[in-house]
C-alpha cells in the first residue's frame, strides 16, 4: 500500500483506448455476453453481441470522460431496459447489475483508476497482480457474507418452500409474504422453544459471569499458586469438542437429576432446566475468563490501593473503582457467555429433555426433517440479534481501550 | 484489535517477593517491620494472604468447573473401560466360570449352568437381563434374543420337582405364610442371620444399581440359614425385593420358583434335616422323603432346552472373555478389532468402520483447514495493511458470520447446495446445468467441506490477522529496496513472519474441525459425516455408551495432544475473541 500524501501527486496517464480499455471491456462484455446467451442456448453469439457492446462502451467512456456520472446512469438505463423488454423485472435488475459493472469498469481502466493505489514504478504485470489479489479478497468477503443474503430473501417467501418461485424473481408482491413471521412468532412450536433459549441463556449467563469475574480477578493477582493449571482447567470447556462434552454430560447428568429428582422430590421440569443451565454456564466460563483477565492487563493497580488508602473497604474497592472500569470486559464476556448458550445445541440434545427444547434445537430438528422456511424466519431473526450483539462488543471493546489509553480504533 | 496478553505480564509495581530477596541479601542482623516482628516473617505473612485471597476468588468458579465439567468428562472416560454389568448381574456365574478351561472342554459343566439359573433368575425378576444380553450383543450378535428368551423360560426349569413337592402337603410349599415362617425360623426365632438379609442387599443392589435400603419385615432366622445356605440366600433375595422393589408384604408373597429349587437341591444334596427342630422341621423331613426318589434338577439341559444358543460354545467363550469388571474390548472396537478368546482379532471386514471414519475425519479437517488458510490468508493480509478506518469496516463483513448462529449458517448452505437450491437454480437458469443434471453439492464431503470452511474461517482469519498486525510493513519494503523481486520479499522475508499466525489458525480450525456434529449432520449425507456424527449415534440411537465413550476418548486425546501444541506456539493466555 502507498501513502498518498506524500508532499507531491504523480498524474497517471491515461491508457490508450484502442490497445487497452477497448479490447479489455470487450472481453468482460463477452463474458456477461456468454452468460446471457446461455440462457437462450446462443452462448458465443451472446459473447459476440456482448463483446462488441463492451466496445462501444469503452469508446463512450472515452469520449465522455467529463461528464462521468450521467454517462454511467444512461448506460445503466439502457441496460435495465432491454433487460425488462427482454424478461421482465428480474432481468431488468440482472440488467443494471451488468450496466453498472461494466461502465465502471470501462470508466476505471479509461481513466487510470487502476494504477491508483500502487506505486508508480510497478510494472503491469504487478499491476494486474495488484488488481487480481483485491478481486481475490473481495470473493472471499463475497463468500462470507453472500450465504447469509438467500436466508433472509427466502424467508419472506409466500410459498412453503425453501427455494425462489417465479414470483419472488420477478418481485411480484404475491411472491412475498410475512406467513413465516407469523408463524414464528404465532405458534407454540416456536415460541416455546424460543422462551426456553430465553430462560436459559441469561441464567447460565449470570452464573458464568458472577463466578467468572471473580476467578479473574484473583487469576490477575500477582501470586497464584499452579496458575498455569487452573488457567488450563478453567479454558477446558472451550477446548475439549462440544460433542465429547455432550457425552460426558450426558452420562453424569442424567443419573444426577434422577437422584435429584429422587431424593429431593424436585419438579421433573425444574431439574431438566437446572441441568441445561449448569452445562451451559460451564461451556460459557472459558469466554468469561479470557475477555475479563484481558482487561485486567491494562487495569492500574495503584487505584485499588489510592482506594484503600481514603478508607474504602475491598467491598466498596471492587464495586466503586474496579468494577466500572472492567465493566466493559465483563459485559462482551458475558455476550460471549450470553451468545454461546443461545447458540448451544448438541449439549441441550443430550442433555435436555423434550421439555428444554430451545431455539437452536427446534430449527436443528426442523433442519433435518425439512420441515417449513419458518426455521428461515427464525434465522433472519437470530441474524438481526446477531448484528445487535457484534455491534455492543465492537463499541464495548472501543470504550474499554480509551479507557486503558490505547489508541482507538 | 488490540493486544491482549497475559495478565501477569504487566507488573512493573513491587511485589512483596522482591521485599522477600532484599531482605535474604541483608548480611546485618534481621531488619524489623513496623511492629517490630522481623521484616522476612512479615513478608512472608502478606504474600500467604495474598495467595489465599486468590486462591478463595478462584476456589469458587474453580469448584464449578470441576463438578460440572471436569467430572462428567472423567466419567465418560470410566465408562469407556467399564464392564462391570457383566460381574454385577451374573457374579456366581463370573467366579465359577474361572474355572472353567475353555481350551479343554467346549461347554462348561453343570455347576456352571447352576450358577447362572440363580443369577439370571434374579436379574429377570428385576428386568435386567435385556440390559445384560444388549450388552453382550454388541459383542456376539444374537446374544439379546438369547438372553430375553431365556428370561421367559426360567421358571420352566425343575417344573415337576417343584409340582412333586408342591403336591406333597396341602397349602405348604405353595402357602406363602408357611415359607415365610420357615425361613424366618418360626415366629418368635430367638437366632437371627442378619448377614445374609446383608448379602442379599448387596446382591441387588450390584444388580440394580438402586440404594436397596428401608426395611424388609423379615428376618431370616439363623438355624434354617445354617441348615439351607443357599435357600436362604435366594429367599433373602427374593424377600428384599419384594419389600423394596415391589413394595409388597413379603408373608403374602408367594417365593420364587429360584427359592424353590434351591431347597430341592439342597434337600437331595442331603441337608441335615434329621437333627433341626425348629418350625417346619416335620415338613422338610417329609420333603426329603419325597424328593430322594425324584430326579435331580438339570440346569444345562433346561437351558439348551430354551435355546440352543446356549449350547454354542462360541456363546460361553464371548461370556468367559468378558467376565472381568473392566475391559479394553470398547477401544479395540473403536479401533476395528476385538477380543477374541485367542487374543486380539480384526473385526470382521464388513464391521471395520471406524479407522475409516477416524481417517475421513482427519483427512476432512485437513481440507477444511488448507482452504481456510487459501482464503484466509489473503484476506487477513489486506487486513492488515489497509488504513485502520476501511480495516475495521471490512472486519465486521468477518465477524458478522463469526456471531452468526451455527445453526443460521448451516441452513444458509442447505439453502444453497440442495437440489433445488440456489446455487443449482441460477446455474440451470442460466443454463449451464441441464434441469436432469443438477450438481449434487449436498449430502457428501463436498457440502460439509464447503459449509465448514465458510463457518471456520473466521477462526483463520482472526489469528492470522492478530499477527500479521505485528509485522512491520517496512520489512518488506526494505526488502525489496535490496533488489528482491516481489515474490522472493514475500517469500523470504514476510511469509515466515506470518507462519505463526498460520500455525495458531490451523491449529484451532483443526480442533474445531475434528469435533464438529451440527453441520456434517445436516449437509454431510452418509458420505460427509464426522467420528462426532457416529458418537451421537451410538448415544442416541444405538445404545452402546461404551462404545461412544471409547470413540470419544480417543478424539479427546487426539485434541488434547493438538491443544498442547497449539499451547507451545501460541500460549493459552494469548487466545483471543473477536478482536
Amino acid at each position: 500500500m502507498t501513502d498518498q500524501d506524500d508532499g507531491y501527486t504523480v498524474t497517471i496517464p491515461r491508457p490508450p483506448l484502442t490497445g487497452f480499455t477497448l479490447p479489455l471491456t470487450a472481453v468482460l462484455g463477452a463474458m456477461f455476453g456468454f452468460v446471457a446467451g446461455n440462457v437462450y442456448g446462443q452462448p458465443w453469439l451472446g459473447a459476440l453481441v456482448g463483446a462488441v457492446i463492451g466496445a462501444g462502451i469503452a469508446a463512450l467512456a472515452h469520449q465522455m470522460s467529463g461528464q462521468r456520472t450521467q454517462t454511467r446512469w444512461g448506460i445503466i438505463v439502457a441496460f435495465a431496459v432491454a433487460g425488462f423488454l427482454a424478461g421482465g423485472l428480474g432481468a431488468a435488475i440482472s440488467g443494471v447489475i451488468i450496466g453498472a459493472v461494466l461502465s465502471w469498469f470501462a470508466y476505471w481502466l479509461d481513466t487510470g483508476d487502476y494504477r491508483k493505489n500502487v506505486p508508480i514504478y510497478y510494472t503491469p504485470g504487478q499491476v494486474l497482480w495488484h488488481n487480481t489479489f483485491l478481486f481475490i479478497c473481495g470473493f472471499v468477503f463475497f463468500f462470507l457474507i453472500a450465504p447469509l443474503i438467500p436466508v433472509m430473501w427466502l424467508s419472506f417467501n409466500a410459498e412453503n418452500f425453501f427455494t425462489f418461485t417465479p414470483e419472488m424473481l420477478n418481485f411480484q408482491a404475491e411472491g412475498y409474504s410475512l406467513k413465516h413471521y407469523r408463524d414464528f412468532l404465532g405458534t407454540d412450536e416456536w415460541m416455546t422453544p424460543l422462551k426456553n433459549s430465553l430462560i436459559i441463556a441469561p441464567f447460565a449467563t449470570f452464573i458464568s459471569v458472577s463466578l467468572g469475574t471473580l476467578a479473574a480477578i484473583g487469576l490477575s493477582q500477582s501470586h497464584v499458586p499452579g496458575r498455569q493449571a487452573i488457567m488450563a482447567i478453567l479454558i477446558s470447556p472451550m477446548i475439549v469438542p462440544l460433542i465429547i462434552s455432550a457425552t460426558g454430560m450426558f452420562f453424569f447428568y442424567a443419573p444426577l437429576g434422577n437422584w435429584l429428582e429422587a431424593n429431593l422430590g424436585l419438579d421433573q421440569a425444574f431439574v431438566g432446566y437446572v441441568k441445561v443451565i449448569l452445562a451451559h454456564a460451564a461451556l460459557g466460563v472459558p469466554f468469561v475468563i479470557i475477555t475479563v483477565t484481558a482487561t485486567l492487563v491494562g487495569f492500574d493497580r495503584s487505584l485499588t490501593r489510592a482506594s484503600a488508602n481514603m478508607g474504602a473497604n475491598p467491598v466498596t474497592t471492587f464495586f466503586r473503582v474496579q468494577m466500572p472500569l472492567i465493566l466493559p470486559g465483563v459485559i462482551s464476556g458475558g455476550l460471549f457467555a450470553f451468545i454461546t448458550s443461545f447458540d448451544e445445541v448438541v449439549v441441550v440434545l443430550f442433555v435436555g429433555s423434550a421439555q428444554q427444547q430451545t431455539l437452536p434445537w427446534q430449527m436443528f430438528t426442523g433442519l433435518r426433517e425439512q420441515i417449513s422456511p419458518t426455521i428461515l424466519a427464525a434465522a433472519t431473526i437470530l441474524v438481526t440479534i446477531s448484528i445487535l450483539l457484534l455491534t455492543t462488543v465492537e463499541l464495548l471493546r472501543r470504550r474499554s481501550e480509551r479507557l486503558r489509553g490505547l489508541s482507538p480504533g | 484489535m488490540s493486544d491482549v496478553t497475559d495478565a501477569t505480564t504487566g507488573k512493573a509495581a513491587p511485589t512483596p517477593d522482591d521485599g522477600l530477596r532484599i531482605a535474604d541479601s541483608n548480611d546485618g542482623g534481621p531488619v524489623l517491620a513496623a511492629d517490630g516482628t522481623p521484616l522476612k516473617k512479615s513478608l512472608s505473612r502478606t504474600l500467604r494472604r495474598q495467595k489465599m485471597r486468590a486462591l478463595l476468588l478462584i476456589a469458587p468458579l474453580l469448584i464449578f468447573v470441576l463438578v460440572t465439567f471436569i467430572v462428567p468428562i472423567v466419567s465418560m472416560l470410566l465408562r469407556s473401560v467399564d464392564n462391570t454389568i457383566v460381574p454385577n448381574t451374573l457374579p456366581q456365574t463370573v467366579s465359577v466360570i474361572s474355572e472353567w478351561d475353555p481350551t479343554a472342554s467346549d461347554l462348561p459343566d453343570e455347576p456352571v449352568y447352576e450358577a447362572l439359573y440363580y443369577d439370571l433368575f434374579l436379574a429377570s425378576e428385576a428386568k435386567e437381563h435385556t440390559k445384560l444380553g444388549t450388552r453382550l450383543n454388541y459383542e456376539q450378535t444374537g446374544l439379546s434374543s438369547q438372553f430375553r428368551s431365556v428370561g421367559r423360560d426360567l421358571d420352566e426349569i425343575g417344573e415337576d420337582q417343584i409340582d412333586a413337592l408342591e403336591d406333597l402337603a396341602e397349602d405348604t410349599w405353595d402357602n406363602e405364610a408357611f415359607w415365610f415362617d420357615l425361613m424366618r425360623g418360626g415366629e418368635n426365632a430367638e437366632n437371627t442371620d442378619q448377614d445374609v438379609l446383608d448379602r442379599a442387599r448387596a446382591r441387588l443392589r450390584a444388580l440394580t444399581g438402586d440404594a436397596f435400603t428401608g426395611g424388609t419385615g423379615f428376618l431370616p432366622g439363623a438355624e434354617i440359614s445354617a441348615l439351607l445356605p443357599r435357600t436362604a440366600y435366594e429367599y433373602a433375595s427374593f424377600a428384599v425385593f419384594t419389600a423394596i422393589a415391589e413394595e409388597d408384604v413379603v408373608a403374602e408373597e408367594e417365593p420364587w420358583e429360584s427359592v424353590k429349587i434351591a431347597l430341592i437341591q439342597e434337600l437331595q444334596a442331603g441337608a441335615d434335616v434329621a437333627s433341626y427342630n425348629g418350625f417346619g422341621a416335620e415338613e422338610l423331613r417329609a420333603a426329603q422323603d419325597m424328593l430322594a426318589d425324584q430326579p435331580q434338577p438339570t440346569f444345562k439341559e433346561a437351558f439348551l432346552e430354551i435355546d440352543q444358543g446356549w449350547g454354542n460354545p462360541q456363546t460361553w467363550k464371548t461370556l468367559y472373555v468378558y467376565k472381568s469388571p473392566y475391559t479394553s474390548g470398547y477401544f479395540l472396537n473403536a479401533a476395528d478389532y476385538q477380543l477374541g478368546f485367542d487374543g486380539v482379532e480384526a473385526r470382521p471386514e464388513n464391521q471395520q468402520i471406524y479407522i475409516k471414519l477416524f481417517m475421513r475425519t482427519l483427512y476432512m479437517s485437513l481440507i477444511i483447514t488448507g482452504s481456510c488458510i487459501l482464503l484466509g490468508y489473503p484476506v487477513a493480509w489486506i487486513l492488515a495493511n489497509l488504513p485502520l478506518r476501511t480495516a475495521n469496516v471490512l472486519m465486521i463483513l468477518v465477524l458478522l458470520p463469526f456471531w452468526t448462529s451455527l445453526l443460521v449458517r448451516t441452513s444458509a448452505w442447505k439453502v444453497l447446495l440442495q437440489q433445488q437450491g440456489v446455487i443449482n437454480e441460477i446455474l440451470v437458469w442460466l443454463g449451464f446445468v441441464d434441469d436432469a443434471n443438477r450438481l449434487i453439492l449436498m449430502n457428501n464431503a463436498t457440502g460439509t467441506i464447503i459449509a465448514m470452511t465458510h463457518i471456520l474461517l473466521p477462526f483463520m482469519i482472526l489469528p492470522l490477522y492478530s499477527v500479521m498486525k505485528t509485522i512491520p510493513p517496512s520489512y518488506l519494503r526494505a526488502a525489496k529496496s535490496l533488489g528482491a523481486t516481489n515474490v522472493t520479499a514475500f517469500w523470504r522475508v514476510y511469509f515466515p513472519q506470518s507462519v505463526p499466525g498460520i500455525g495458531a489458525g490451523s491449529i484451532l480450525v483443526f480442533i474445531l474441525s475434528i469435533g464438529y456434529y451440527i453441520t456434517p449432520e445436516i449437509v454431510g449425507g452418509t458420505d460427509g459425516v464426522f467420528i462426532s456424527n457416529r458418537i451421537a449415534y451410538h448415544i442416541s440411537s444405538s445404545l452402546n455408551w461404551g462404545l461412544a465413550a471409547a470413540l470419544g476418548t480417543i478424539l479427546l486425546v487426539v485434541v488434547l495432544v493438538l491443544y498442547w501444541c497449539y499451547d507451545r506456539i501460541v500460549g493459552i493466555d494469548n487466545v483471543k475473541l473477536g478482536g
